[in-house]
C-alpha cells in the first residue's frame, strides 16, 4: 500500500488492520513513535495525518493510503521546537516528546496560553508538570530558536 | 504461574491455560489483617506530661489513596543467554544492580557472569525501582528455557495490574496544644497497605514514620507504625516513599488545629516551625541547612495570601498551604551501609563517568558531568558518562532517594578533585596519551558527626533535608463538586541547584504527581487487583487538570554536597496535596483523605452552607 512518510512515497505490505503505529516501528523501522497506552488516552504516539495529529495506536494502516504521515522524525532534529525543548527542559524522560511536539507544531507559530494548553490535552506528560513544555513552545519561536541559552533558568 | 513466549507475539493470544485456585478468605483492609510487615516506634519526651499541659487536645484520622506511577513507557526488558551460560539483559530500570543481584540469585550465577544493561527508561518515579527484578526474571527464566533473546514488554493495562504502587495509608494524630499554638504533644500512628508481599515496604514505612511528625517542633512525640499484610497489589516504592501520606496527615491535621484555635494557619507554623538548634521526633538536632520558616515566609509572600485568604472568603475559591520537608539520601545508616562507589577515569576524550545511577528524565548524566566539568575546570563536552553497565560501572547504588545529586554527586566532586591534582595542570586527553588511562574510585563517606541507632530509632535520621511550602488556590465547582487547581505557589530549598532548568523540572513535575494525588488518580480495587487498569478511567493530569505553577528556588547552600546541592527529587511529591485540601477547608469543606474525587467532596458539602441552591458566590474578579 503506498503512502508518503516524511516526504517519502513508500510502498508497504502489511495487514490493512494493522496499527499504523507498528507499522511505523516495525514495518518501517521509525521508533520515534511511542506507545503508551494503546487506547489513545496518553497521546505519546501522535502523529501527523495530512496535517491533522491523530494516536498512530487507533489508526488501521489502511488509513494511511495515499495519505501524508508525519512523523517525529520527519521534523530531523534540528527543528526550532525540538531545539527548544533540549533547551528548556521540555523534555525529560522523552517518551511524550515526539507526541508533544507534532501536537505542538499544528498549533502554529506563538499560541496563546490558552490554545496551546487546549491543544496538548491530549499528550499526556508524567515528568514536567507541563510548565517547561510551555515554555519550550514558547522560546521555539523567540528569535526562530536559534538562541544559544534559555530563559527558564533561575 | 506460567510464562510463555512465542516469536510470533500474535500466537500467544492461543495459548490455553487452566489454572486451578483454591480460594480462601482475603483480607483487602489494612486495619483487618492480623499480619504485622513491620513495626516501628519513633519515642522522644513524655506524652502523658505533654498531654496535661495541653490548653486543647484535637484529634484525627486521615486516609490516602494508592497512587500508580504511570511512567508514559510501561516496563519492558530484553535477556539474551550468553554462550558461556552468563545471562545478559537490557531495561527500562532505575537500580542496575538491585537486578543484577536478583539475577544472580534466580540463575544461580557469580557476578560477572550476569550482566545488566539500562536503557534509558520513560519515566521511573520509583516504580522501576524493584519490579524491573521480577520482569527481568521472567526474561532471562524464558531466554535460559529457549536459548534465545526474548523481549517482554508490558501493555499498559498489563504493567498497571502486575507492577507496585503507592501504599494507601490510614494516620491517626491526637495533639496538645496551647491557646498560644504551641504544640506540646503529638501523637501519632501509621498504617499502611503493604500489599502481598514485603517490597520495599519496610523502609517506605521507615521513612513515612520520621516525617510524621512534619517539619515542627514538639518535646513529647510519639510515632507508632505498622506496615501490615493485605491480600493486594504489593504497593512499593513512588517517589515521596511513605513521607507524602504522613505528611498530608500532619499538614492537614495543622489547619484543623489553627480552625479550631482561631489562628491563622500561618500564625500557627510559624510559631511551630523548625529552626537551627531544634530537635526532630528522632532526636536529630537541625544546623543552618535547616529553612522552614524561610520557604514560609517566601511562600506567604509571594503568593499574595493574606490579602487572597480575606477576599475569597465565603466564595467558591479557596487558598491553603502546606509546609513541609523531606531527608536526603537513604535513612539512618542507610548510605554508610551502601557504601556508594563512583570512578572517574581519564580517555582519549577527556574523562570519562563511571557509575549505575541512571538517567530517568531526571537530569542525572547532564547534572554528574556538570560537577566534574566544574570541578576540573574541563569544557562540558569534554567529559562522557558511561552507560550503567554492571560489567563496566561500579556500584554507585540506587537511583532513588534524592541520592543521585547529593550523595553520588558529592563523590564525584571528590574524584574529580583528586583527578584535577593527579593530573597536575595537563589536560586529561593530553595526560592519557603521555601516561595512559587514570583511574580515580572513591567510596561514600558521611559528613562528620552523624549518629543513628536504628534499634530505638533516633538520632540523625538523615544528614539534611529540604524544606518547601506550597501554597494551592483552588476552585469548587458547586454543581459537579469537581475541584480545581488553578494555581500553585512552590518554594522549595534545596541547597543549591545545579543545573536550575532540571531542577525547576523536577519541581513542577513532581508537583504535578501530587495534584493528582489530591484529587483525580484513583486506583479501584476489586477483589485485591486494580479493576481501573487503563488510562480511560485511571486518570492522570492533562494540561488542563494541571495548575500553573509560580516556582522559587532558594539557595541555602549544603557544605556537604556538590557545589552545596542537596535532594530534590522528591520533596515536590509531599506538599501539593495537604495544600490543596486545606484550600478547601478555607471554602469550609472538611476534607481528610486523598483523592479528593467529587464524591468525596460532595459529602463533605452535605451541611455546607454555602451549596444550597447550588450556588455560591463568586470571589472578587481581582487576583
Amino acid at each position: 500500500m503506498k503512502f508518503t512518510l516524511n516526504g517519502d512515497t513508500l510502498d508497504i505490505t502489511a495487514h490493512p488492520m494493522k496499527r499504523l503505529l507498528d507499522v511505523l516501528r516495525e514495518e518501517c523501522g521509525l521508533t520515534g513513535t511511542k506507545e503508551g497506552c494503546g487506547e489513545g488516552e496518553c497521546g505519546a504516539c501522535t502523529v501527523l495525518i495530512d496535517g491533522a495529529p491523530v494516536c498512530a495506536c487507533l489508526v488501521p494502516f489502511a488509513q494511511a493510503r495515499d495519505a501524508e504521515v508525519l512523523t517525529i522524525e520527519g521534523l530531523g532534529g534540528e527543528h526550532p521546537l525540538q531545539q527548544a525543548f533540549v533547551r528548556e527542559g521540555g523534555a525529560q524522560c522523552g517518551i511524550c516528546t515526539p507526541g508533544m511536539i507534532l501536537a505542538a507544531l499544528v498549533l502554529g507559530e506563538r499560541p496563546s496560553i490558552e490554545k496551546l494548553r487546549a491543544g496538548l490535552a491530549g499528550n499526556l506528560c508524567r515528568c514536567t508538570g507541563y510548565e517547561a513544555i510551555y515554555r519550550s513552545v514558547a522560546a521555539a519561536y523567540e528569535n526562530r530558536g536559534t538562541r544559544e541559552r534559555g530563559n527558564a533558568g533561575t | 504461574v506460567v510464562l510463555l513466549a512465542h516469536e510470533d507475539r500474535e500466537k500467544l493470544l492461543e495459548a490455553k491455560v487452566t489454572i486451578e485456585y483454591e480460594r480462601t478468605d482475603p483480607v483487602y483492609d489494612p486495619e483487618q489483617s492480623s499480619k504485622v510487615l513491620k513495626h516501628i516506634v519513633i519515642s522522644k519526651g513524655d506524652l502523658a506530661k505533654g498531654f496535661a499541659r495541653a490548653d486543647l487536645i484535637l484529634e484525627g484520622e486521615y486516609r490516602t489513596g494508592h497512587q500508580e506511577h504511570v511512567y508514559i513507557e510501561p516496563n519492558g526488558f530484553i535477556a539474551e543467554p550468553m554462550e558461556d551460560g552468563g545471562m545478559t539483559v537490557h531495561g527500562s530500570l532505575q537500580c542496575p544492580f538491585y537486578v543484577h543481584k536478583a539475577l544472580k540469585a534466580l540463575l544461580d550465577l557469580p557476578d560477572e557472569k550476569v550482566r545488566v544493561i539500562q536503557t534509558e527508561p520513560g519515566g521511573g518515579f520509583g516504580g522501576k525501582e524493584e519490579y524491573p527484578s521480577m520482569i527481568a526474571s521472567h526474561a532471562a527464566l524464558l531466554a535460559r528455557k529457549s536459548g534465545r533473546p526474548v523481549k517482554i514488554v508490558y501493555d499498559r493495562a498489563e504493567d498497571m495490574w502486575a507492577t507496585t504502587k503507592r501504599h494507601p495509608s490510614i494516620v491517626r494524630h491526637r495533639t496538645g496544644v496551647k491557646q498560644d499554638g504551641t504544640l506540646v504533644a503529638m501523637d501519632i500512628a501509621v498504617i499502611l497497605d503493604g500489599g502481598a508481599y514485603v517490597t520495599l515496604s519496610p523502609v517506605v514505612l521507615s521513612r513515612g514514620c520520621i516525617h510524621a511528625a512534619g517539619p515542627y517542633r514538639c518535646a513529647n512525640t510519639r510515632i507508632d507504625g505498622r506496615a501490615m499484610f493485605t491480600n493486594t497489589n504489593p504497593n512499593g516504592a513512588f517517589r515521596g516513599f511513605g513521607a507524602p501520606q504522613t505528611e498530608f496527615a500532619m499538614e492537614a491535621h495543622m489547619d484543623r488545629i489553627a480552625e479550631a484555635l482561631g489562628m491563622d494557619p500561618v500564625r500557627l507554623r510559624t510559631k511551630n516551625a523548625l529552626k537551627p538548634g531544634d530537635t526532630t521526633a528522632t532526636g536529630q538536632t537541625l544546623g543552618s541547612d535547616c529553612s522552614a520558616l524561610m520557604v514560609l515566609k517566601e511562600a506567604v509572600k509571594r503568593s499574595g495570601w493574606n490579602r487572597k485568604r480575606r477576599a475569597f472568603k465565603g466564595s467558591s475559591r479557596g487558598i491553603g498551604l502546606a509546609l513541609f520537608y523531606h531527608g536526603s539520601g537513604f535513612t539512618g545508616a542507610g548510605e554508610v551501609r551502601l557504601a556508594s562507589k563512583c570512578s572517574l577515569a581519564t580517555s582519549e576524550h577527556g574523562v570519562r563517568i563511571l557509575v549505575a545511577s541512571t538517567e530517568i528524565g531526571q537530569g542525572t548524566r547532564t547534572m554528574h558531568a556538570q560537577i566534574v566539568a566544574d570541578t576540573m575546570g574541563l569544557p562540558y563536552e569534554s567529559v562522557e558518562v558511561a552507560i550503567p553497565d554492571t560489567q563496566g560501572v561500579p556500584d554507585s547504588g540506587p537511583t532513588v532517594a534524592s541520592r543521585t545529586c547529593m550523595v553520588v554527586g558529592r563523590i564525584l566532586e571528590r574524584c574529580a578533585t583528586e583527578m584535577k591534582e593527579r593530573l597536575g595542570g595537563m589536560s586529561p586527553a593530553e595526560h592519557f596519551r603521555q601516561h595512559g588511562a587514570t583511574l580515580i574510585t572513591k567510596q561514600y563517606e558521611p559528613p562528620p558527626g552523624i549518629q543513628w541507632d536504628d534499634q530505638s530509632y533516633e538520632g540523625d535520621a538523615y544528614a539534611t533535608y529540604s524544606w518547601a511550602c506550597d501554597v494551592a488556590e483552588v476552585e469548587v465547582d458547586p454543581v459537579t463538586y469537581d475541584v480545581k487547581t488553578q494555581k500553585m505557589t512552590v518554594v522549595h530549598e534545596f541547597g543549591r541547584p545545579i543545573h536550575p532548568v532540571l531542577a525547576r523540572g523536577q519541581i513542577e513535575g513532581g508537583t504535578a504527581q501530587g495534584v493528582g494525588f489530591a484529587s483525580i488518580e484513583q486506583v479501584v480495587m476489586k477483589d485485591g487487583a486494580m479493576a481501573n487498569a487503563q488510562l480511560t478511567n485511571y486518570t492522570i493530569p492533562t494540561t488542563l487538570d494541571t495548575p500553573r505553577m509560580d516556582t522559587i528556588m532558594l539557595e541555602n547552600p549544603y557544605p556537604y554536597g556538590p557545589f552545596g546541592a542537596k535532594g530534590v527529587g522528591e520533596i515536590p511529591m509531599d506538599g501539593p496535596a495537604p495544600a490543596i485540601v486545606n484550600a478547601m477547608r478555607h471554602i469550609g469543606l472538611d476534607i481528610r483523605q486523598v483523592p479528593a474525587t467529587p464524591d468525596i467532596v460532595m459529602r463533605a458539602a452535605v451541611n455546607w452552607p454555602l451549596a444550597a441552591n447550588g450556588q455560591l458566590p463568586t470571589a472578587s474578579p481581582q487576583s
